[in-house]
């Protein structure tokens, strides 16, 4: 199988542009960016992409061992920057996925050139001296709800997405596979995502970094926007007038233009 | 019903009067108590209006609520992550989501497990305007559920236990069938060996065996039998029989005595309404120069055969020696043969030649043996096993008990100055 099929690999927008390559977060998949990328594809070359285990990649290609870390995600993110043989493209990374982001860029600085952190948190658990918007009994009782409420999370979603007369778009195409994770690897996935401490991988950054933030995230609350832009020298933080974990759907327009802006500004 | 007179209930005394009631339950209050908690949020999240059901569940007060919360903070943590992570996003892309399973955490810190729909409302021109959400109690689904997952929770746990049972009983089944057989045969200079095994137990626990080991000297003992019965009271039995020929012949290497030595264990062993017998060829190789003489004695065993350096086939004929473990006077018979460059003894048990074959399922049968190894030799050890292998592969279902097969054999002289081996073979 190849990668670019394992990974469910799309390339769209304009060739000769720049390549953004956006990576989704957890609980979704590519199609979180469907509203942004019409936007991006007009003047950057883009490229979106299923990690293995999520939406339409190839779940028979997902093993415990290697997604129970953020390195394991990163690793996916390589390969398809291999695949397409990318040179300094640029990576925005939802959610989880900006500290993927950082890891792939310190591996392949070649590849990725530089960083967008949508909505981005190095680190969850509230600690002496840092704020990550969750305690330790907030994190347990998630696991938890994760763990027990598997019912739920994988009958509930499934059949939201057939019949869907408003938005003919969101056809059969997507049955079945738009945000619908299967339990287990979803419970793999949210562990490594609330866990992981990346807070050291930021210093080390050294890639021109855009923040996007929105102005109320309950997810990656502002102070944690703040920690990661003080955290990667000469970042760019912006606030999105925006509310929820996901700007790219709740505002795509203000979204895709910062993310242009920053592209833009990238030079050549 | 007098469905053609009036309105609904026309003529009915009492029901114009219950309709009436019925229209007198006005909008207003069947939203504020609704069986379900209803509530009203703007695009970003804040409720804008809530019902007093969902109120009540949740035990707040609407100046608490209406302005100053966010749905999500009405939900636990795990709820919040969801409904940021899932719910959200696709309400946005769709404009609806029903039957969605969260949890709620009421204000005195308990958590309330729901079902959510919502709708989002939009303006004449189609842009988002608020977002509608009814709210149904699933605390009785959510136990049934939980009930659910404990079940499979508990298959999950009885299953992989189960198959570490089965891994453990697995390994201790192959020590010990490995205690019933030689690992490997001897090497025996200037001789070739080869063997086969077969079980048809599903434990591969089998009622055959063989063995082949040194004397001292230039002698080697050798013996093949097949026990009555199959599977563990077979392996029993045969192990047993085994490591009592194996003392016996290093004791004493006269065959017939040993088959008596065995008769006599075997008669001790399995008494009263459980006897147990088997049959045996038992034998001692001694080297003579170019040649090796054999000396075996069978008790109630299929003849062995020898195949010539000159392609002639003889069986060793033992005619009279009786089953070993079910008379105390058993007689056993000796035979006697002398091997030459060229010449293959092949010790067989019964599954080879009372496999069924044909159409009719007929036996396979001694003469059809003897005749397929007139059509091998001559033919060294190793060839010989090799073609009998093929012929019980051929059998396919219709070899149904265990099999085993020995072959002992001096290269013939161009073998020798041709080819080097002289080790010996094992296929299982």
């Amino acid at each position: 199988m190849s990668i670019l099929r394992r990974n469910n690999v799309r390339v769209t927008g304009r060739a000769a542009g720049r390549t953004v390559v956006l990576a989704h977060g957890f609980g979704c998949d590519q199609n979180m960016w469907r509203l942004v990328e019409p936007v991006l594809a007009e003047n950057f070359r883009v490229v979106l992409f299923d990690y293995v285990g999520a939406g339409r990649s190839d779940l028979s290609a997902w093993r415990e061992e290697r997604y129970r870390e953020l390195d394991g995600y990163a690793r996916d993110v390589l390969e398809v920057c291999e695949e397409l043989d990318l040179r300094d493209a640029v990576l925005v990374g939802h959610s989880v996925s900006a500290m993927v982001g950082v890891l792939a860029r310190a591996a392949a600085p070649e590849r990725i050139g530089s960083l967008v952190m949508v909505c981005p948190s190095p680190y969850y658990l509230d600690e002496d001296g840092y704020r990550g918007g969750f305690s330790a009994e907030d994190i347990d009782e998630l696991l938890e709800s994760l763990e027990s409420n598997y019912l739920g999370w994988s009958a509930a979603m499934a059949p939201v997405i057939m019949g869907n007369p408003d938005r003919p778009e969101l056809g059969e195409e997507l049955t079945n596979s738009f945000c619908a994770t299967d339990p287990g690897i979803a419970r793999v996935f949210a562990r490594t995502t609330f866990l992981s401490d990346s807070r050291e991988d930021l210093r080390s950054v050294t890639a021109p970094t855009l923040i996007l933030e929105c102005e109320q995230d309950v997810i990656a609350p502002r102070e944690v926007g703040a920690y990661v832009h003080s955290a990667i020298p000469g970042s760019r933080l912006v606030t999105l007038a925006a509310t929820g974990h996901c700007p790219q759907l709740s505002a795509p327009e203000a979204t895709a233009s910062a993310i242009s802006a920053f592209v833009s500004d990238l030079g050549r | 019903m007098n469905a053609g007179k009036g309105g609904p209930g026309g003529g009915v005394p009492g029901t114009d009067a219950a309709f009436s009631a019925l229209l007198e339950d006005s909008a207003e209050d069947l939203y504020e108590s609704a069986p379900c908690g209803y509530l009203s949020t703007l695009m970003d999240g804040t409720i804008a209006k809530i019902n007093a059901t969902l109120l009540g569940w949740l035990g707040l007060s609407r100046d608490q609520v209406v302005g100053r919360m966010r749905f999500g903070d009405l939900l636990t943590v795990g709820g919040k992550l969801y409904h940021e992570t899932h719910f959200a996003p696709l309400l946005r892309m769709q404009g609806h989501l029903g039957g969605i399973a969260l949890e709620m955490r009421t204000a005195t810190g308990s958590r309330l497990p729901v079902l959510v729909t919502s709708t989002v409302k939009k303006t004449d021109g189609g842009e988002p305007l608020l977002i509608r959400t009814t709210v149904f109690d699933a605390t009785d689904r959510r136990a049934y559920e939980e009930e659910l997952l404990r079940a499979r929770r508990a298959a999950d746990e009885a299953r992989r236990q189960a198959e570490a049972e089965r891994e453990r009983l697995h390994e201790a089944l192959a020590v010990l069938q490995h205690s019933l057989l030689p690992a490997a045969l001897p090497d025996i200079p200037g001789m070739e060996t080869a063997c086969y095994y077969h079980t048809a137990s599903a434990s591969r626990l089998g009622g055959d065996f063989y063995d082949l080991f040194p004397l001292g000297g230039d002698r080697f003992a050798f013996f093949l039998g097949d026990v009555c019965g199959k599977g563990p009271q077979a392996a029993a039995l045969t192990s047993l029989t085994r490591y009592t020929l194996r003392a016996a012949a290093l004791h004493d290497p006269d065959p017939v005595a040993n088959l008596s030595i065995l008769n006599t264990v075997l008669l001790d062993r399995y008494t009263g309404d459980d006897p147990r017998y088997c049959t045996a060829v038992a034998g001692v190789l001694e080297r003579a120069g170019d040649a090796v003489h054999v000396h075996l004695a069978s008790g109630g065993h299929p003849p062995a055969l020898v195949l010539r350096g000159d392609g002639r086939v003889e069986h060793l004929s033992t005619r009279g020696g009786m089953l070993i473990g079910v008379l105390p006077s058993a007689q056993f018979v000796p035979a006697r043969t002398t091997l030459h460059p060229g010449d293959t003894l092949l010790l067989y048990t019964d599954g080879l030649t009372e496999a069924r074959t044909g159409d009719n399922r007929e036996l396979y049968g001694d003469e059809a043996l003897e005749s397929f190894a007139a059509g091998l030799a001559p033919a060294r050890p190793r060839r010989v096993v090799e073609a009998l292998t093929g012929l019980l592969h051929g059998f396919g279902d219709g070899l149904d008990d265990d099999t085993a097969l020995l072959a002992l054999g001096l290269p013939s002289r161009t073998d020798r100055t041709g080819r080097t081996d002289t080790g010996s073979t094992t296929s299982a």
